[in-house]
């Protein structure tokens, strides 16, 4: 994680929390994961609309693909049994590398795409999974007030 | 700090660093130090629950009822394996013995298995989060009650053609996920929650729910094949001896019906019930409430069901396996985001922002550049790159430009940690206001809802609001998350220093 980042953050934190925008979950479609694609108002002078959704929707196909019930996640749930749950211990269930897949493509979409545009995208997963918490910092140069920040990486702490 | 050591400024910060924080220290060679001033996650975490084995295991606060469970299956098996199994399986077959262990060692493992692992605990919300949720229920409310607590609030989701009122949870500051519910024992919103089970002594949720619902089932059948095994065994002997000289030979069997009988009853009517709640999916608090009954309307159905019952029981039972939210064995960092934010509020994030270099550092550089790519470009312009003698006034700034211009510049310093470990992170103790024990909150404790099985408190989680002595603190602590942070004669000069930061790095 950005050590200065830490500090840049706090001093942004410190001056103004309420540029931080939340994208809710949406449950229309029960309780799997899966998350708002509409567009928040604060984001539009930030990057463009397509960008965001089609991020928004990818991290949507990733977790649909690590909640699949199918034969994949059948089988691992039969032989999981089979031994006890014992397997887990050499074995990553399959929803956890999803989740690592996601958290590289979270990376990479803030290096070539958020972070040009002053955005920073956390991981929903240190978020509990219920928001994706988007930062957006603002250029100093351009207007007085700053912006909110978080600590953006997944890495930290887990 | 080896950065801070290289920059040469390590002795004013460590004076700015010194006041906040005892554990803290600027030298390399106190670094285990540091690193044992480190809590876990667990450590902080604001429910009200048990970790053992570090945070490994996790279990509801009383386990009283859990370590009886625990005597009557251990017991009862011991004795059925020695008094009754030398007689069976010498007069009818070795392989009884060989079942029964194994009944009794799956049974055993489902639960464990069921008591220690998190049942799907949602983690509070952060005080971001929160500020924002209620930002946007006072826009669509209209703000303006003061004094107290404004009406419950729900938001309406439709899910499969039902509409599904989420409530909102006064204590995590989170909007429920849909069959989600706050325990009041232990005090956190469950994801899919079922009930909470004091004879497993933990709540059973999402996460652990097929473990429990195969630890009753298992459980079944260890007290019928005992039970029968047993009866079988006296009998046996009373063909040779009679009945009377055959319960005197084998004093044990007697307790071992005893318990077996009372125990069939109530465990196989618990699988019973369970297993029509799994072929519907149903949760056993939506059974009770009737959330899904026909007689609540015609048009009322399970929006969750798979339409079919084999689809239902496999993906109850067999579906994928999330993993826990909570991430008990992490490391507080200092700039995680935690629910309770302390009372000293300035304080404790000025003095632990300067410790956070060593967190990261490839991380460190590569984030810092890519975002000031976006920031920086203008400040280009207003350049003055003298920038650590600025830093020191303020505690929370003193580590600025200080490490990571050497760290830009140069080899970094390889990490003194693996990322996990990296942060210095300060220990944020959890906020007085709320105690690890609040007392208003004992009382929810006894507080057990009439349960319709025999053997199972099934306590239908309230929909929690926080207690009355729970909400002053709330608000204070928002308020005091933020107050601090924001003073309106400094904000001009955190500005510009932090203008002079951002230049720093981006003109390396």
């Amino acid at each position: 994680m950005a050590t200065e980042f830490h500090n840049l953050q706090e001093l942004r934190h410190s001056a103004s929390l309420a540029n931080k925008v939340f994208i809710q979950r949406d449950y229309t479609e029960g309780t799997i994961c899966r998350f708002q694609t509409k567009f928040p108002s604060e984001l539009e002078s930030r990057i463009e609309r397509s960008l965001f959704e089609d991020t928004v929707k990818t991290l949507n196909n990733y977790y649909a693909e690590a909640e699949k019930i199918g034969g994949q996640s059948y089988l691992e749930g039969c032989l999981a049994c089979t031994t006890a749950y014992l397997i887990f211990l050499c074995m990553e269930t399959r929803y956890e590398k999803v989740l690592k897949k996601i958290s590289r493509y979270i990376q990479e979409q803030n290096e070539k795409i958020y972070a040009p545009r002053g955005l920073l995208i956390t991981d929903p997963i240190d978020r509990g999974m219920r928001v994706i918490e988007i930062s957006i910092y603002e250029d100093r140069g351009s207007s007085g007030s700053s912006s909110g920040s978080s600590s953006t990486t997944s890495s930290s702490g887990r | 700090m080896y950065s801070l050591k290289h920059l040469g400024v390590a002795e004013p910060m460590r004076e700015c660093e010194y006041s906040q924080i005892s554990t803290r220290s600027s030298t390399p060679m106190e670094s285990p130090h540091k690193r044992k001033s480190l809590k876990k996650k667990w450590q902080a975490f604001q429910g009200r629950n048990k970790f053992y084995c570090d945070g490994r295991i996790m279990m509801a606060r009383q386990t009283g009822v859990f370590y009886l469970t625990l005597v009557l299956i251990v017991v009862t098996s011991g004795l059925f394996f020695v008094f009754d199994c030398p007689f069976l399986s010498s007069h009818l077959t070795p392989a009884i013995p060989v079942m029964g262990g194994v009944l009794f060692g799956f049974v055993m493992g489902t639960l464990l298995r069921t008591s220690f692992s998190d049942p799907g605990v949602l983690p509070r919300a952060t005080p971001d989060e929160a500020a924002d949720l209620e930002r946007q229920i006072d826009v669509a409310n209209g703000s303006g009650t003061t004094g107290y607590r404004p009406p419950p609030r729900t938001r309406e989701v439709v899910i499969n053609g039902q509409t599904v009122k989420l409530k909102y949870c006064f204590t995590c500051k989170i909007f429920r996920p849909p069959r989600a519910s706050h325990c009041s024992l232990c005090d956190n919103c469950v994801e899919r929650f079922d009930h909470h089970c004091p004879w497993v002594g933990n709540c059973v949720g999402r996460r652990n729910y097929r473990f429990f619902y195969m630890f009753i089932l298992s459980l079944s059948f260890l007290t019928l094949f005992i039970f029968s095994f047993v009866i079988t065994h006296v009998i046996l002997r009373s063909h040779s001896i009679g009945f009377l000289s055959a319960l005197k030979d084998s004093p044990a069997s007697v307790l071992e019906v005893v318990v077996c009988f009372f125990s069939v009853w109530s465990i196989v009517g618990l699988s019973g019930f369970h297993t029509y709640l799994i072929g519907s999916n149903q949760t056993t608090n939506e059974d009770i409430k009737g959330s899904w009954s026909s007689k609540r309307g015609k048009d009322n159905y399970n929006p969750y069901s798979h339409g079919n019952l084999f689809t239902n029981c496999c993906a109850a039972l067999c579906g994928p396996l999330p993993p826990s939210l909570i991430d008990r064995r992490g490391y507080v960092l200092p700039n995680t985001p935690l629910p309770a934010p302390p009372t000293n509020g300035i304080t404790m994030y000025g003095a632990t922002q300067s410790q956070s270099h060593m967190c990261d550092q490839d991380q460190c550089i590569q984030s810092t550049k890519f975002v000031l790519q976006a920031a920086a470009t203008p400040l280009l312009q207003s350049a003055e790159p003298r920038l650590v003698t600025e830093e020191l006034p303020l505690p929370g700034r003193t580590s600025l430009g200080g490490p990571c211009p050497s760290l830009l510049l140069g080899q970094p310093t390889p990490p003194t940690s693996t990322p996990s470990l990296s942060c210095d992170g300060e220990i944020i103790p959890p906020h007085p206001s709320h105690p690890p024990e609040p007392p208003h909150l004992h009382p929810h404790a006894p507080h057990h809802h009439h349960a319709p099985h025999p053997h199972h408190h099934f306590l239908t989680p309230e929909e929690a609001p926080s207690p009355p002595g729970m909400l002053p603190c709330g608000s204070p602590l928002s308020h005091s998350h933020t107050v601090p942070f924001y003073h309106p004669a400094s904000q001009d000069s955190l500005h510009e220093d932090s203008v002079r930061g951002l230049v720093k790095l981006s003109s390396v």
